[in-house]
């Protein structure tokens, strides 16, 4: 008899700690959620507003004719569907390949030397601050990538391939650590990014204020870091693979709620 | 100059809830560039936050606090319509100031 109150006691007391414990899920959001309301991301905001309505380049001019999608001078609600096929171009382009392409073509920037400028120096730190404002103008709206035309298809097909794609000294695609559900790195749990991981996660949180570097990293700075941690070979600023493998994350990501630029650890 | 501040400010029942988001370097000193050669020291030292341009706090900061800093704070007995000025100085003697109205 008394062993048995001992061994209930002993079951009662042990469970009691385990109920209390938070999973580090939980501590991981509670950190977010207080980081969130003073999200340095803002001060970005604010400077890629200023950059679009100043006249820059050789050509002395705004960005405010410039087409993201949804016609000339038209941000608000542009983010939530790029990439997508631009006629002018003849490409599905990303908000940066696009960004890119304004910035050459009314400001008279020279692209390439763009696309070659490491992240966070010279140009590309306008880029982010650009991206930031951007994606901000679409904050709340849902994800809602075209795949009418038959270039945005062909560029889904090419980023589930890329997406896919195993490869270098670790053998790793992108689907070794974003395939499946529940997988973590450390504390930090990573999105299913091959169906909708949900609002304001993976596609939809990008770009994001990174309180551990403390700088603002854009989708396509975002996509060089993972194929730094596959050891792949870094992909070309604004090239095709990138903007495919966004189409794929975002077409997947469809009606998922943008909070963008949002912030990381 | 430095970039500017972004500075709300809202009544939250009797007091006012005031939060700004400073662009800052904050170099510590202790880094190091990829030369080997260590990064100076650059980080604001003086914060100060006035109600109607009355000094309603000051804090002395250091190389400790992050990157692109966000202060906190509550005022008692401001109301709607008031002016909070918030500036800075860092160790290089740079300085910056911006105002909000409280709403």
């Amino acid at each position: 008899m008394r062993r048995g109150w001992l061994a209930l006691c002993v079951a009662l007391c042990s469970a009691a700690p385990a109920l209390a414990q938070k999973t580090a899920a939980d501590g991981i959001a509670e950190y977010r959620k207080l980081l969130a309301d003073g999200n340095p991301a803002e001060l970005f905001e604010a400077k890629g507003e200023d950059l679009w309505k100043q006249k820059r380049g050789p050509k002395n001019a705004t960005l405010q004719a410039c087409d993201l999608g949804k016609g000339p001078g038209v941000v608000k609600g542009a983010f939530v569907e790029l990439p997508r096929f631009f006629a002018d171009t003849g490409k599905v382009q990303d908000l940066e390949s696009r960004l890119l392409t304004c910035m050459s073509t009314l400001q008279g920037l020279d692209a390439a030397a763009i696309a070659k400028t490491p992240f966070g120096r010279g140009e590309q730190s306008n880029m982010e601050a650009l991206a930031a404002w951007v994606a901000s103008e679409s904050r709340g709206a849902r994800m809602n990538l075209p795949q009418g035309h038959a270039e945005e298809r062909r560029m889904y097909e090419m980023g589930k391939r890329a997406f896919y794609f195993r490869g270098g000294p670790m053998d790793f695609s992108c689907a070794s650590c974003h395939g499946t559900e529940g997988q973590r790195i450390r504390l930090q749990d990573l999105p299913n990014l091959t169906k909708n991981p949900g609002d304001g996660i993976g596609f939809a949180a990008w770009p994001a204020y990174r309180v551990s570097s403390g700088e603002l990293w854009s989708m396509q700075r975002r996509l060089n870091d993972c194929f730094r941690q596959q050891r792949f070979p870094y992909p070309g600023y604004a090239s095709d693979v990138t903007v495919a493998l966004g189409v794929y994350m975002g077409v997947n990501a469809k009606g998922a709620e943008s909070i963008a630029p949002a912030i990381k650890r | 100059m430095a970039d500017p501040m972004r500075i709300r400010a809202q009544v939250t029942g009797d007091k006012v809830t005031v939060r700004v988001l400073m662009a800052h370097e904050m170099e510590t000193g202790q880094r190091k560039d990829s030369a080997g050669k260590t990064i100076p020291a650059w980080y604001i030292n003086e914060v100060s936050a006035s109600l109607n341009g009355k000094v309603v706090m000051t804090a002395e900061w250091g190389p400790s606090v992050s990157k692109n800093p966000f202060m906190e704070f509550q005022i008692k007995g401001a109301k709607a319509g008031d002016k909070i000025g918030i500036s800075w100085t860092d160790n290089k003697g740079e300085k910056r100031s911006d105002e909000a109205v409280v709403s």
